[in-house]
């Protein structure tokens, strides 16, 4: 197994904060939308799902990992699919044990943390090629990035769809709440402002360079 | 056991609940593979089998988990089915038109993690439908998938053509156009129950 400090190329601080700006997982790879764009309706499910995606992430990356010496190349894939699976079905489990509410709300998208291929991307790109420190490293700036990300999309559309924020009521009453923020179109209307604001900053910094085309 | 008529789910799950322009699954090939009509259709229709032969051993896996009762392996088993499915559909593509496998490329494979198909088969266990409900359930989710697709295909074909600042060409605009067409699938939402 190799250890953290025999590892090449940037420092283990860079791998972590990469997640965060540079490679942010929702702004500039738009990976893993499904979970994105369906449970940002309120700041809570958002940083809910968050979470229990970033701990799939973390342990997911540190298992890979370990037995990335072991994985047949042929079957590595399915092999990624069923750790992730188990994870996943533990999260859906202690969901459920602690709030049944928050399970409910949530739906079959805990279970569909299964198929975000934000998860099998990092477990393909980086998991099955590093060590088990810069792993876990890299899963906790990817997860930190993808639950800010969460929470910016579901910020803005609790806010204007619903006037509040967390559940607590921020604007006067007289505020008309915009239905379409919390129905599916606005999270598409929502991601898309976001996106547009990332790609205006980074062609200002880049000025005179061409458009920034992100592929998914 | 569920009781709803067989034309109602499968309206249902194309048009008022459409999986990709309601539920969200499915979004990474519905942006990605939708830039031109013809590979469109074609995904449609791949993604379309693996969901029906998917419904049908979701079906059965979940008979043979009541029978011994361990419900906690559903995901697990399920996602197994659809990854050997899919490795099934791949060598079949790519046997019968090597064309189409090379139009669909990187795609085919990543329909293991679409998440419209391990979603079909959680909902149709939640639901508790019966045999033939899961067939036209998964058919219909099929043809759903297939016109949101090639809808967005339309309309992406016709922008290439429009002249688009440089800021919001790729993503942005793709993701403005599918906010329409779903704000425009909500006028389904009428029909049926």
């Amino acid at each position: 197994m190799t250890d953290v400090r025999s590892d090449h190329g940037p420092s283990p601080t860079d791998e972590f904060l990469k997640g965060l700006w540079k490679e942010n997982p929702v702004f500039v790879q738009v990976l893993g939308m499904c979970p994105v764009l369906a449970v940002s309706n309120t700041a809570e499910n958002a940083l809910a799902m968050g979470l229990a995606t970033m701990f799939v992430l973390v342990l997911s990356n540190a298992v890979v990992s370990m037995i990335r010496s072991f994985i047949p190349r042929q079957v590595r894939i399915a092999t990624y699919i069923l750790v992730i699976a188990t994870f996943v079905t533990v999260v859906d489990y202690v969901i459920q044990a602690i709030s049944l509410d928050l399970h409910k709300a949530l739906g079959a998208f805990i279970s569909l943390i299964v198929v975000n291929c934000l998860i099998l991307g990092r477990a393909e790109a980086f998991a099955s090629k590093h060590g088990v420190g810069r792993s876990i490293l890299d899963g906790l700036g990817m997860g930190i990035g993808f639950v800010v990300a969460l929470l910016c999309l579901g910020g803005v559309r609790e806010l204007f769809g619903s006037g509040s924020l967390f559940g607590v009521r921020v604007f006067p009453d007289q505020f008309q709440d915009w239905v379409v923020m919390i129905l599916p179109s606005g999270g598409f209307f929502t991601l898309a402002a976001w996106l547009l604001l990332f790609n205006y900053l980074k062609q200002r910094r880049a000025r005179p360079g061409p458009a920034v085309e992100v592929t998914s | 056991m569920n009781s709803d008529p067989l034309w109602s789910i499968f309206i249902n799950a194309s048009l008022i609940n459409n999986f990709v322009l309601a539920y969200f699954l499915g979004i990474c090939p519905f942006l990605g593979v939708s830039g031109k009509m013809e590979t469109a259709s074609r995904m449609g229709g791949a993604v379309t089998f693996v969901m029906l032969v998917t419904a049908v051993c979701a079906f059965g896996i979940q008979q043979l988990l009541l029978l011994i009762d361990a419900p906690y392996l559903k995901l697990i088993s399920f996602i197994a089915v659809i990854a050997s499915t899919v490795q099934l559909v791949e060598m079949f593509i790519k046997k019968m038109s090597p064309t189409l496998f090379r139009a669909l490329g990187i795609f085919l494979p990543l329909i293991t993690t679409n998440c419209a198909i391990l979603g079909l088969a959680l909902f149709q266990t939640n639901k508790g439908y019966g045999f033939l409900q899961c067939v036209v359930y998964a058919l219909g989710a099929g043809a759903g998938f297939t016109l949101a697709l090639v809808l967005m295909a339309g309309l992406r074909e016709k922008l290439a053509l429009a002249a688009t600042p440089d800021v919001v060409k790729g993503t942005v605009l793709t993701l403005v156009l599918a906010g329409f067409l779903s704000v425009a699938f909500m006028g389904f939402a009428g029909l049926g129950s």
